[in-house]
């Protein structure tokens, strides 16, 4: 039997301190935790950065090592740094070092880095390694060289790698949420479909439990399955909890493509083992005929900056289209006459449809609405000074020419918040490989006090 | 005629990575989701999203009680297009439909 202790969904997202020393006390053979996600958008793959704060993550992390260091087992963390990006891996790597210079603490570290070579992904791509997976955009050698980041999946293999390094830590870069709860298990044998479903179902913590908040969760894995325990006072999971969490940010509720091959969950029984443990047999793992891992990738595509008007006038907030489409056309006209290079306008309007936009046929208007001009410009300099010529529009502009001129509601001098550069996600694409670790790199390094 | 969030116990959309959208239709018990699984039109849903109906994928899960949409996004995640990063919103478009 392999336990793997699960702390959280995310580090550094928090968890219940008293599940985690609970699951301690269970003495489990791995401590694994996800770091990543591409869920909060392309900003931070394409810039290489962590969204949570790093005083949060350091605490958590300390907390982690400590709960490591008593139980003597390894700690793995998955896509270091939110995107999984080889700067995001070395932030935490940072972090780590300076935990364990303040604590006085020996480590074996392996660092696994997921980074592609934009240049070897262009070759990879004529020589036919690169397909597409659905719904994936088109690419080409110039987007390929575009990318700020590229990075690839690991699985289960390639942190089997870095465990067979005798690491106490593993710090790697984008990896499946799945592949470093997984890994353990299936390097000693247990049934591989119970490995895979298993880890899909303790990948967010506590979510697939009754008690999310909670956080930390024991996944016990064996020869026929796997049975998961929430370390929560108060959580349960059930049939329906545990089964239900195939659902969650899965296109299919019953196949999960990883490295390898695929997992199927249609023949899973789910039982209860008592009002709080579920077992969970019958799941099969399906090897492919190739190694395949996917990619990710994020470009950046212009510098954005925001400015937002509050229009409370009952006549205003009744035409507020009219005024709009009359703001967008004379501002467009004008910015176009006074400077170079491309750039847009587009007025949002919060209150309206700003959160469905033409999809939302039913909505309504209340007695206010929120404007919000969105300059996307190719340099920087370019959105700000857009941005500048529109402000006296949101400021000042009247709906017919013969009235007295309005004032709005800024509510920030100045108005403008430049949002810097943005990125987009450009590859949903799967990369052909021979061997796992042909497009990983694995590093190890004592810390010494 | 009645709200699908009348019958529904919840409806939620979020991403399946930055391409796809997913929309979960929890129905609670087995009469609501044969209710909701019988009169919801794949064409109803496809018309929400202005898409074929050919592109919607669906899973009507009886053990769970939830019927299943996915689709590629609207808009890629977090494209100068996109009005919502996590995708959260979009179950409310099916909320007001009428079952």
């Amino acid at each position: 039997m392999v336990k793997v202790l699960i702390p959280s969904g995310a580090l550094g997202l928090g968890y219940d301190r008293v599940a985690l020393a609970h699951g301690i006390t269970l003495k489990p053979d791995i401590i694994a935790i996800d770091g990543g996600s591409t869920d909060s958008g392309p900003h931070y793959l394409g810039s290489g950065t962590s969204k949570y704060s790093r005083n949060s993550t350091k605490a958590e992390w300390r907390e982690l090592m400590a709960a490591r260091a008593q139980a003597g087992v390894p700690l793995v963390v998955g896509t270091a740094g939110t995107c999984g990006a080889d700067d995001a891996v070395d932030w935490l790597v940072e972090i780590t070092r300076e935990i364990a210079a303040e604590t006085g603490e020996s480590l074996r570290l392996a660092v696994l880095k997921s980074g592609q070579d934009n240049q070897a992904m262009v070759t990879a791509l004529n020589a036919g390694r690169i397909t597409p997976l659905p719904a994936a955009p088109e690419i080409s050698d110039d987007l390929l060289l575009d990318c700020t980041n590229i990075v690839a999946l690991a699985g289960a293999e390639q942190i089997q790698e870095a465990l067979n390094t005798g690491a106490d830590i593993i710090i790697a870069g984008r990896t499946t949420d799945t592949a470093i709860i997984s890994a353990l298990p299936l390097a000693r044998g247990c049934h591989a479909g119970g490995a895979w479903h298993g880890a899909k179902i303790g990948e967010c913590g506590a979510l697939a439990t009754t008690s999310p908040n909670s956080g930390t969760i024991m996944i016990a894995f064996d020869a026929e399955g796997f049975t998961m325990t929430p370390m929560g006072a108060d959580a349960r999971a059930t049939p329906r909890t545990v089964s239900a969490h195939m659902l969650y940010e899965n296109s299919d509720p019953h196949i999960l493509y990883e490295p390898g091959g695929y997992l199927d969950v249609r023949g899973a029984t789910y039982t209860a083992l008592n009002n709080r443990e579920v077992r969970v047999t019958g799941s099969d793992w399906i090897v492919s005929d190739r190694y395949t891992v996917k990619l990710e990738g994020a470009r950046r595509v212009g510098f954005q900056t925001v400015s937002l008007v509050l229009v409370r006038d009952a006549r205003y907030v009744e035409n507020i289209r009219t005024w709009c489409d009359d703001i967008q056309a004379k501002c467009t006209a004008k910015a176009a006459a006074r400077v170079e290079g491309k750039f847009g306008i587009e007025l949002r309007l919060i209150g309206v449809d700003a959160t469905l936009g033409p999809l939302d046929t039913a909505h309504r208007i209340g007695t206010e609405i929120g404007v919000m001009g969105i300059i996307t410009a190719e340099t920087e300099a370019l959105s700000r000074e857009v941005a500048k010529m529109l402000n006296p529009y949101l400021l000042h502009h009247p709906l017919t020419e013969h009235e007295e001129m309005p004032t709005f509601a800024f509510p920030f001098s100045p108005p403008e918040m430049p949002r810097g550069a943005i990125y987009e996600f450009c590859l949903n694409h799967v990369l052909q490989i021979d061997k796992p670790m042909d497009a990983f790199r694995l590093t190890v390094e004592d810390i010494t006090p | 005629m009645t709200r699908l969030a009348d019958i529904a116990d919840k409806i939620r959309s979020k991403n399946a990575g930055p391409f796809w959208l997913t929309i979960d239709i929890f129905c609670g018990e087995p009469a609501a989701f044969a209710r909701v699984s019988t009169a919801l039109e794949t064409e109803t849903v496809a018309a929400l999203f202005q898409i074929s109906p050919d592109t919607l994928k669906r899973f009507d899960l009886a053990d769970l009680n939830v019927v299943k949409f996915s689709l590629p996004r609207p808009n890629v995640q977090g494209t100068p297009a996109d009005r919502d990063m996590h995708g959260a919103s979009f179950a409310n478009l099916l909320a007001d439909l009428n079952v």
